[in-house]
Parts: structure tokens; C-alpha cells; sequence
């Protein structure tokens, strides 16, 4: 499995031949969110919405053999795409390794002029989601 | 008379530009309009040659200033037709001006039991002051439903009306729909019961030609952001009786006769109701907003946004999923929509990576959503400058994207 940082090179190669293109990078944006493993309709419920997110955001986390498996969703599907950019970086890692994780990939991309304040903030709040789940699963391993 | 829209467009520097490397569509008019050149020139002139505190100075700037200050002040009471200048407040926006009535005439005149009654389409500014007021005095809150169009039913309203009706508090054209509320007949039958009768101008004034006193409403709220004048500064108009009656709202300079330690008595109206240095120059640089409408002449500028919105209906109607939200007989230029299979924030996004500046979410009328089952629309909403070539590229983007979902 590729490093945290090889796959931040991926996705960073990857927007680089979108170019300046602002319609076909949201346009790919969105097809990304296509690939976002299917979302349970029972975990859709309130206390797995992200708060500090314009749209809805569904996230959950487990542990499998010691490493974070994230699992989210949203009614919008730009939204969608962010989030299966996230998932694709940091899912199914260690705790500490998702802890420690400096996500240069969004500013790289120039991902703030992209999609614009407001998702920008959302966007915030889903990484910071991700690495509250991370601690709560190292803290339980740890204890 | 069909108007010379480039040459209109001309004097709005703002609309020349690229947005991602696109001409820019500006297609977000209810929310704020652009503005001409002389408005910015009124601005820039003011402070380089006015620039002082008005009433009471001693002084040739001074004096200047005040002089084109209640200049605009007589330039809104010829543009809403008002008896007097005196009835002309300035305030911070349309919200401020519905709050000032709430906090003001609501605070004296409604109490427990007393009944307000308000539309399921009102921008939560005209929901939320009314609210607190009940809570604080006992009051009860009433809404007028509506049907799927987004009309008011009226008959409904009739119904809610009683002796114990003490106020409506109605939107003119809603932001939200673009629907024109029969304003009239709202007052005439408000008044019937000793109601009195708030409008919601914000949405309205920029393109309906408003004369309060035909109209005989009490109270009249709007801002100057949306008439192509500038931001932070809106208007209450109240009639001189109801404005006598209400006390202050807010304590400071100007709005006092004298203050002793022992008492203060209240300047007159409409100094009353505006305490502290008010937004003097966005009020000078107002009136050349007002000389605009003045210029090209409101008829003819709705004339031209009616085209654009019928326009824009035809071009949209046979798109697959193209959901309009609000079809009213009588609207102002304002359409709203959805895309079926697509949240409004991801169009707009799209949109706006086209150039095209529209609104989404639920334009603050969350009531009025929920009403349509819906978390929201886009909305795009048409001034004086925009065109039908402008809202082809809208078109062209619109069904793009409903092909994405509704093959």
C-alpha cells in the first residue's frame, strides 16, 4: 500500500492535468465521489453528521486489525468527491500514522479556490472528524 | 420603448470581468445589484470634497453635507411617493427597518393575546423580529398559508384576521419565489379589522412602482443595496402619526430635543429614530441610485426584466429535471429551481465555474422550503443590465448539468 504521501503525489499529478480548468476539475471532482463505498442507510442518522458543514455529511469510523476504516456519504455530490479524496489518503491506516498525516495535497491543488470558502471550511471540519476518530482508536489501543 | 441595455451595462464597471476565465453573468440581483459608476463617483466625490458631520455643524462642509443628505431623504419620498420627508428614516437595511417597527411600535402597541400575522413566505428578518416580540409580550403569531404556486391563499388570511389582529407584517415580492403579493387587498382588509400593515419592500421596490399612500400601508422596509445604491443602508418609512406615537429605538446624539440629567425629550420624527452619525455618505451617493431609476424609468426597466424572466421560463421548461419552484402568475424577475437528482449548492458551483453568479440554499426561508419539501433552491435573479443571451449560457449550463442525472 502506497504512503500517505505517494498517494498526496497522485492526486497532486492528477489535478495538475486538469490545468486551470475550473468546470473540469469540479466536473472530476464529483466523478470521484462516484467511487465512495456504499454508505449504510442505517448509519444515516444525526449523530454521524459532521458539524461545521454546509451540506450533509455522514461519517463513521471502525477499527480493523488496528487500523481506521472510514466510511462516509453527503447529499451533494462535490461534497462526495472531497470526502473519497480524504477517504483515499487516509483510510485504513494506523491511528498515529493518520495523527501525524499533513495534508499538503489540499493547498497543493489549490483546493480553497476551487471550491470556495464555505466548502473549504467543510472540508476542514471533515479532516478534523477523521483525526478525532484516529485519537479516540489510538487512546483505546493505547489504554 | 425597448432600452439600450448595452449602454446600461456600460455603466456598471463591475460586469466587466472574468470569473474563471469566463465573462461574468451576474445573475444574483435579489441578493445585492451592482452598481453604477455614479454611485461610486457620488461616494469618492463625497468624501474627497464633503467629507463632515451633519446637523448642527457651523461650517460650509458641514452645511454641504447635511444639505445632500436630505437631499436623498426628499429623493425616497418622491421615489415611494410618501406625504412627507419627514417619514423617510434611514436605517442599516431592510432588517434593521422591520426591528425598528418591532422593537418600537411593537414594544407599545401589541400585547398579550394581540395577534401578528405574517405569510409562510417571509425572509426569516420578518419572521425572527416578530417572534421575539411574542415571546417577550405574550403574543401570538399567525401564518398565512399558500398554495403550491406560491401564492397567498387568501381566504385563509381573511380567516386569520380579528379584533385581536394588531399587525401584518408581509412581503411585497418574496425573495425566495419572486411571487407579488396582493398587497392591496392585504391592507385594505387588514385595516378593516384596525390592523396595521408592515411591507417587506426589500425584493419589491426595485422594480414595482411603489406609492405608499396609494397603497395606504403603515409602514414600508427596504434597503438601498438592492436598488443599485450601496450596502449598509436601508429605509423605513412609517406614516407621521404611527411614527409620533412610537418611541425611539435607539438612545443617543441627534435623536434628542434636550437632556437633562433628570430627563430627555425626544427630537422630532424623523430625527427621532436616528441616533448617532448616520452612514452619511452612503445616503448622499443613494440619490444617484435613485436619479438612475430616474433616468431610465421603472416601467421600463420592469418591462425588460418581465422579458428576461418569460425568457428565461421558455428556454428552461422542456429541460428533463429542470424543477421550477415558484410559478406564480404575477413575479418579479426572480426564478427559482432545481435540478432533479442535484443539491442546489452543487449547480450553483457549477454554474459559477461558468461565470455564472446565481444564489443557493434556502435564501433564508427555511419555513417556505420546508413548505415545499425541498432543502433548497438556485436561484437566479434578473436586473436591469442582464440579457437573453446571458440567460442562454444559463440555459446551456443548466441542461448540461440535468443531462448528468436525468438521462
Amino acid at each position: 500500500m502506497s504512503s500517505i504521501k505517494e498517494i498526496q503525489e497522485e492526486i497532486v499529478s492528477e489535478f495538475e492535468i486538469l490545468g486551470e480548468d475550473k468546470e473540469s476539475t469540479i466536473f472530476y471532482i464529483m466523478e470521484l465521489g462516484e467511487n465512495l463505498e456504499a454508505f449504510p442507510e442505517s448509519e444515516r442518522v444525526d449523530e454521524n453528521i459532521i458539524k461545521g458543514c454546509q451540506s450533509k455529511v455522514w461519517l463513521t469510523a471502525d477499527e480493523v486489525d488496528g487500523k481506521v476504516h472510514y466510511k462516509a456519504d453527503s447529499n451533494t455530490d462535490i461534497t462526495k468527491g472531497l470526502i473519497s479524496l480524504l477517504i483515499r489518503v487516509l483510510n485504513n491506516r494506523r491511528p498515529e500514522e493518520i495523527l501525524k498525516a499533513d495534508l499538503n495535497f489540499i493547498e497543493r491543488i489549490g483546493m480553497g479556490s476551487i471550491i470556495g470558502s464555505q466548502r473549504s471550511n467543510g472540508l476542514s471540519a471533515m479532516i478534523k472528524q477523521m483525526k478525532l476518530y484516529a485519537l479516540a482508536f489510538q487512546t483505546k489501543q493505547n489504554a | 420603448m425597448s432600452l439600450d441595455i448595452q449602454k446600461i451595462r456600460g455603466l456598471f464597471p463591475v460586469l466587466h470581468q472574468e470569473v474563471h476565465g469566463k465573462p461574468l453573468i451576474y445573475f444574483d440581483n435579489a441578493a445585492t445589484t451592482q452598481k453604477p459608476q455614479s454611485v461610486l463617483d457620488a461616494l469618492t466625490k463625497y468624501y474627497e470634497h464633503d467629507n463632515s458631520n451633519i446637523h448642527r455643524g457651523a461650517h460650509a462642509l458641514a452645511d454641504r453635507a447635511t444639505r445632500y443628505y436630505e437631499d436623498t431623504r426628499e429623493a425616497v419620498r418622491e421615489f415611494i411617493k410618501a406625504r412627507e420627508s419627514a417619514e423617510i428614516i434611514f436605517t442599516k437595511g431592510t432588517t434593521e427597518s422591520i426591528n425598528l417597527v418591532a422593537q418600537s411600535f411593537g414594544r407599545k402597541f401589541i400585547g398579550k393575546d394581540d395577534e401578528i400575522i405574517i405569510s409562510t413566505m417571509e425572509h426569516h428578518s420578518n419572521i425572527v423580529p416578530w417572534q421575539m416580540l411574542c415571546e417577550e409580550k405574550g403574543a401570538v403569531l399567525k401564518i398565512i398559508p399558500i398554495n403550491e404556486a406560491g401564492e397567498i391563499l387568501f381566504e385563509e388570511f381573511e380567516k386569520l384576521l380579528s379584533k385581536k389582529t394588531k399587525l401584518v407584517s408581509i412581503v411585497h415580492a418574496s425573495n425566495a419565489l419572486g411571487t407579488i403579493n396582493p398587497v392591496k387587498k392585504i391592507i385594505d382588509a387588514a385595516h378593516a379589522v384596525g390592523a396595521k400593515v408592515l411591507l417587506d419592500g426589500a425584493q419589491s421596490t426595485s422594480h414595482l412602482e411603489i406609492d405608499v399612500q396609494a397603497l395606504d400601508c403603515d409602514f414600508l422596509a427596504f434597503s438601498a443595496h438592492k436598488l443599485y445604491g450601496p450596502t449598509g443602508l436601508g429605509v423605513l418609512y412609517g406614516k407621521r402619526e404611527l411614527l409620533e406615537a412610537m418611541p425611539p429605538f435607539l438612545g443617543g446624539g441627534e435623536m434628542i430635543k434636550e437632556v437633562t440629567f433628570e430627563k430627555t425629550t425626544y427630537n422630532d420624527i424623523p430625527f427621532k429614530f436616528e441616533a448617532g452619525t448616520p452612514n452619511i455618505a452612503d445616503v448622499i451617493a443613494f440619490k444617484a441610485s435613485l436619479d438612475f431609476f430616474k433616468s431610465i424609468g421603472k416601467p421600463a426597466m420592469k418591462a425588460h426584466e418581465d422579458s428576461l424572466l418569460a425568457y428565461a421560463n421558455e428556454q428552461l421548461k422542456d429541460i428533463k429535471g429542470f424543477i421550477p419552484v415558484g410559478t406564480a402568475s404575477d413575479k418579479v424577475s426572480v426564478l427559482s429551481f432545481n435540478i432533479n437528482g442535484m443539491h442546489p449548492f452543487d449547480v450553483g458551483q457549477m454554474l459559477d465555474a461558468k461565470g455564472i453568479a446565481v444564489r443557493t440554499g434556502h435564501h433564508c426561508t427555511q419555513p417556505l422550503m420546508k413548505r415545499f419539501g425541498i432543502e433548497g433552491t438556485v436561484r437566479a435573479s434578473f436586473g436591469v443590465y442582464n440579457t437573453k443571451s446571458e440567460i442562454d449560457k444559463l440555459t446551456e449550463g443548466v441542461a448540461q448539468l440535468a443531462r448528468l442525472k436525468n438521462k
